[in-house]
């Protein structure tokens, strides 16, 4: 049943269900697919074959003594390298966790193994989920299955690409400045930013605590969805954690309507800098909203225009001090403890050894930003944009259920291109970030391909705070309109990967 | 290397000491601040610790509300304002013993701020500003091995046990302290007496200087006589007891005079107080401040007490321990000084508690004081842990009052009771201890007795009526202690005048 790869996690759940599949079988298809085409990909930085069966056939057994399953169990999923999972090598991309296995999983990681999901492996990322290609990564670049000499977005692109390379039906990835949209839009997946402390960040390895955000990635919504509600929730071990009930994500992806929805065009999101194949596309999308009965304005949000620079202060001013515990004192990476150095030399070439080059410059813009004598002017001018962006948001969804854009400025691009000019990378998430920046729910979905490369353009949908299901009502629907016109969800668009074992 | 000091009397001829004092607390909470981990004290090292409190990747704080309930309570006791709105902060340097190499805790809005309290030195009263006191979380303890100093300096290596990481600290910072200058050690010393003593009604911390659960750090500095400016302060550190605390302050007024006076500047740093020698020596240079990065916590929430929460702590505040020792003075009738013994014992509560249960005042210092004072002090412990309650020296004392037992006697009880032999009644039974009261044995000791000293009972007959102590001393030595002395007394007495 070499096709199980090309299943949703939906149907795949069906097929266990009705006894047609097992949960061994279908992840042994998936540990196949990962072994055929990884050396390609390479999507994965670490694959637990024996324990992903182990976790197979559990369910397989608890399903065979009748238990009651949720919709997930025994569906194989892969995940961020950046979450903790008990025993399993977690490195955040980065060479100075090398080696270290964690005493504990994240809650994500727990809710995962308690809804009875398959953890296939860790997925690569940009080292500590910083960048926007994955070629930070310290082990080497993860390749975009549309195009093997195209980056898969970042820094979540292991993730993305996993899912769009048959790998895995589901990932985990982290979203920070657009870390699951962006990698799902460039790979024609479904990549969806919760609401900021709908999901638990306990057990993520943080890049910036108040922007972090785990989230599913997926080919099709409602998986993304079902994903979704399999991790959301309040968690008593983040005191960021919003307690109050999921939103009803998978009802909405269900559900799959946009009549009536009132949709605000974000008007400073497009023009310079945006490739035409990409303002085609997502023009395209919104007309078909339209039609389908949705009612569409432009929304103005002048501040957006700040969310960049105000990221790039606020992320590495918290990025330098959450880094500041990886010194070589109680796990990872150790560097020149001869006996002779001290304890603070032991630490500095540690790090020097450990670190990658965008870590060590956004700690050096963080360690800046944060001084005293620059903080007001830094760090404090950043906070009050933050604000201004949220009141953008407020007064635009006082008009408006949901805000509308590209999910990025231009299609994925040649892995090498931007890595030497870290601003054209960093404009990357030039739509994604606001959302985080105001903690909102915010989510990728394909829109078709840009003419002029032939590769994925994303549809991005933003909804108010713990208005997640409307995020994935509009995305479903704009899904289910597009299969229409193409005879199915954008991956099946993608040409067969050619790999040669 | 001698450091030159001036003779105090001289410094403060010539500058006034400026004192600046930051009180560590550990609180008493059964968990760490931010993890559910145990606090308790002692136990081997790395064993009181989980991934949150190691600073593992992915891990986050979670507040203990028990701490902060305690903090603010500490800040309702120093007449602090409680903020309606603050936040917790991170505190940013790299250090072995700190596991996230950032401390969580409060920068520019402290939980409670703009206070004060009142110390007596000599029988007059001073008035300390309370600039803040903050919630923040202990570090780790570094352990240097291999060096004749136990200090970093010269250690082979280092050990780290985390089991002190993460237990809630309250920082109390003082306003700059200016008394006259004769008086600023006394007054040192006094304000960290009160603030344990305070700290215990409070019910908050175990206040054990001696295991680090309040430790004081001393900022001193001097000013010329009469000016308005202040000088260069040093902090200096390990500071263990209260007796240290007053002889700290004091080197250092006379340790900077003596720098001032040779024309020399005072130079700002951390210093190190030595017990056993008695000097402070310089440790970090503070000289370029190091930059703490501060900015607000983001994996915590803003915390904002509510008004009612606040009031009702008030409510449980006790009665404050100065007005609480001048009651209690008065009500048994102790002098001043007998009064300081009993509250340096740190027995004030025992006492109150075993005069509740019906002992005279008298008795229950006696015996707290003497008796089991010293059995705390040769044990090493402290007079609470003795395993010794207020109940069963109420009931020794019953017995005593009872005529079960003498002094003598009771001594042997306590003995027992120290050494966990059982109740009073138990140890009494077990090692034969109740006093004779068979009249026929007693009358036959005293007949005895008068037997063999007959110059005595001359003594006696010819008019001195306190030779016949010898008389009654030879009975209490023959019946082993074992009888009473008024009862022997009598009986001699009665014997000689028939």
């Amino acid at each position: 049943m070499s096709d199980l790869t090309r299943k949703t996690a939906a149907e795949l759940s069906d097929l266990m269900t009705s006894g047609q599949a097992s949960s061994v079988e279908i992840t042994q298809a998936h540990l196949d697919r990962i072994a055929a085409v990884d050396d390609a990909v390479h999507a994965f930085l670490y694959v637990d074959t024996e324990g992903a069966l182990e976790q197979a056939r559990s369910v397989d057994e608890r399903r065979a003594a009748g238990e009651e399953l949720g919709p997930l169990a025994g569906v194989p999923l892969a995940l961020k390298d950046v979450l903790t999972q008990q025993d399993v090598p977690t490195t955040a991309g980065s060479r100075i966790l090398e080696g270290w296995r964690p005493p504990y999983d994240a809650t994500t990681v727990a809710r995962l193994k308690a809804a009875g999901v398959v953890i296939l492996g860790k997925t690569n990322m940009d080292e500590f989920a910083m960048g926007s290609s994955t070629e930070n990564s310290a082990y080497g670049p993860t390749h975009n299955p549309w195009d093997l000499d195209k980056i898969p977005g970042g820094s979540g692109g292991g993730s993305a690409a996993a899912v769009a390379a048959y790998e895995a039906p589901l990932a985990i990835g982290t979203d920070t400045g657009g870390s699951i949209r962006q990698p799902g839009a460039v790979t024609g997946t479904v990549g969806v930013k919760p609401t900021y402390g709908g999901t638990s960040r306990y057990g993520l390895i943080a890049l910036a605590s108040s922007l972090d955000t785990p989230g599913p990635c997926a080919r099709t919504t409602l998986d993304a969805a079902l994903l979704h509600e399999a991790i959301a929730g309040h968690d008593p071990m983040d005191s960021t954690s919003i307690d109050q009930a999921v939103p009803p994500v998978v009802a909405a992806a269900r559900r799959a309507s946009v009549e009536g929805t009132r949709i605000g065009v974000v008007k400073e999101m497009g023009g310079e800098g945006y490739q035409p194949g990409v303002e085609a596309r997502f023009h395209e999308a919104v007309e078909l909203l339209t039609k389908l009965g949705a009612e569409v304005t432009e929304v103005s949000c002048p501040h957006f225009q700040y969310g960049l620079p105000a990221y790039y202060l606020i992320l590495p001013s918290e990025a330098s001090s959450n880094l500041a515990k990886f010194d070589a004192m109680r796990f990872g990476l150790r560097v020149g403890d001869d006996g002779e150095l001290s304890a603070e030399e032991v630490m500095a070439r540690t790090r020097e050894a450990g670190f990658g080059a965008e870590v060590k410059r956004r700690i050096m813009l963080g360690t800046y930003a944060l001084s005293s004598g620059y903080y007001d002017a830094y760090y404090g001018q950043a906070q009050k944009v933050r604000t201004l962006i949220q009141r953008d948001f407020a007064r635009a969804y006082e008009q408006v259920d949901v805000l509308v854009s590209p999910s990025t400025p231009t299609t994925a691009f040649r892995i090498g291109e931007r890595v030497d000019d870290p601003i054209a990378m960093y404009m990357n998430d030039l739509c994604t970030i606001p959302s985080n920046l105001a903690g909102n729910a915010a989510g990728s979905f394909p829109a078709g391909l840009a003419d002029e490369d032939g590769l994925p353009v994303g549809f991005h949908v933003m909804a108010p705070v713990m208005r997640d299901d409307l995020v994935y009502q509009v995305g479903a629907a704009l899904e289910a309109a597009l299969a229409e016109q193409w005879g199915g969800v954008l991956m099946t668009k993608a040409a067969e990967l050619e790999v040669s074992r | 290397m001698t450091t030159e000091v001036l003779d105090l009397e001289s410094a403060l001829e010539r500058y006034d000491p400026v004192l600046g004092l930051e009180v560590h607390v550990e609180l008493n909470t059964a968990s760490k601040m931010f993890c559910g981990c145990p606090t308790a004290f002692g136990a081997d090292p790395n064993t009181q610790v989980c991934p949150v409190c190691l600073g593992l990747p992915g891990s986050l704080p979670v507040l203990n509300a028990r701490a902060v309930e305690s903090a603010i309570r500490i800040g309702l006791a120093l007449n602090c304002e409680i903020a309606e709105w603050c936040r917790f902060a991170r505190k940013n340097y790299f250090y072995p013993d700190m596991p996230k190499n950032y401390q969580i805790s409060q920068y520019d809005e402290p939980i409670a701020f703009n206070g004060w309290t009142e110390v007596a030195v000599d029988g007059k009263s001073y008035r300390i500003e309370i600039e803040r006191a903050h919630m923040e979380e202990d570090t780790g303890k570094s352990l240097h091995v291999g060096g004749a100093t136990g200090r970093i300096h010269g250690a082979s290596h280092s050990l780290v046990d985390y089991n002190r990481a993460g237990i809630p600290l309250i920082e109390i910072v003082t306003k700059p302290i200016e008394v006259p200058g004769d008086k600023a050690a006394a007054v040192a010393k006094a304000y960290v007496g009160m603030l344990r003593d305070l700290l215990r009604a409070l019910g908050v911390s175990d206040v054990r200087m001696e295991q680090g659960s309040l430790r004081c750090d001393a900022n001193v500095s001097l000013k010329l006589r009469g000016a308005t400016e202040f000088g260069t302060r040093t902090e200096t550190k390990n500071v263990n007891s209260l007796r240290s605390v007053e002889r700290a302050v004091t080197y250092e007024i006379q340790r900077q005079g003596a720098v001032l006076d040779a024309g020399g500047r005072v130079t700002q740093e951390t210093r190190h107080w030595h017990e056993d020698t008695g000097i402070t020596t310089p440790g970090r240079s503070k000289e370029q401040a190091e930059d703490y990065r501060y900015f607000p916590e983001p994996d915590l929430l803003p915390l904002a007490p509510s008004r009612e929460w606040v009031d009702q702590l008030r409510g449980t505040l006790p009665e404050p321990p100065p007005a609480r020792r001048i009651r209690l003075q008065a009500e048994w009738g102790f002098t001043d000084l007998e009064m300081r013994d009993v509250v340096n014992a740190g027995a004030q509560d025992l006492l109150e508690q075993t005069v509740a249960l019906g002992t005279s005042a008298a008795a229950a210092k006696k015996w707290w004081l003497g008796e089991l004072a010293r059995a705390a002090n040769d044990s090493g412990s402290d007079l609470n842990d003795l395993g010794v309650g207020p109940e069963q020296v109420a009931a020794v004392q019953r017995l005593v009052d009872d005529g079960s037992l003498n002094d003598k006697l009771a001594r042997q009880v306590f003995d027992g009771l120290v050494k966990g032999e059982g109740t009073p009644a138990q140890i009494v039974e077990a090692r034969g201890l109740a006093l004779v009261s068979d009249d026929g044995a007693l009358r036959a000791a005293v007949d005895r007795a008068i037997e063999a000293n007959p110059e005595v009972v001359e003594k006696v007959r010819s008019g001195k009526a306190a030779a016949a102590g010898a008389l009654i001393g030879a009975v209490m030595k023959e019946m082993r202690g074992q009888a009473d002395a008024a009862k022997v007394r009598e009986l001699v007495e009665a014997k000689l005048s028939s």
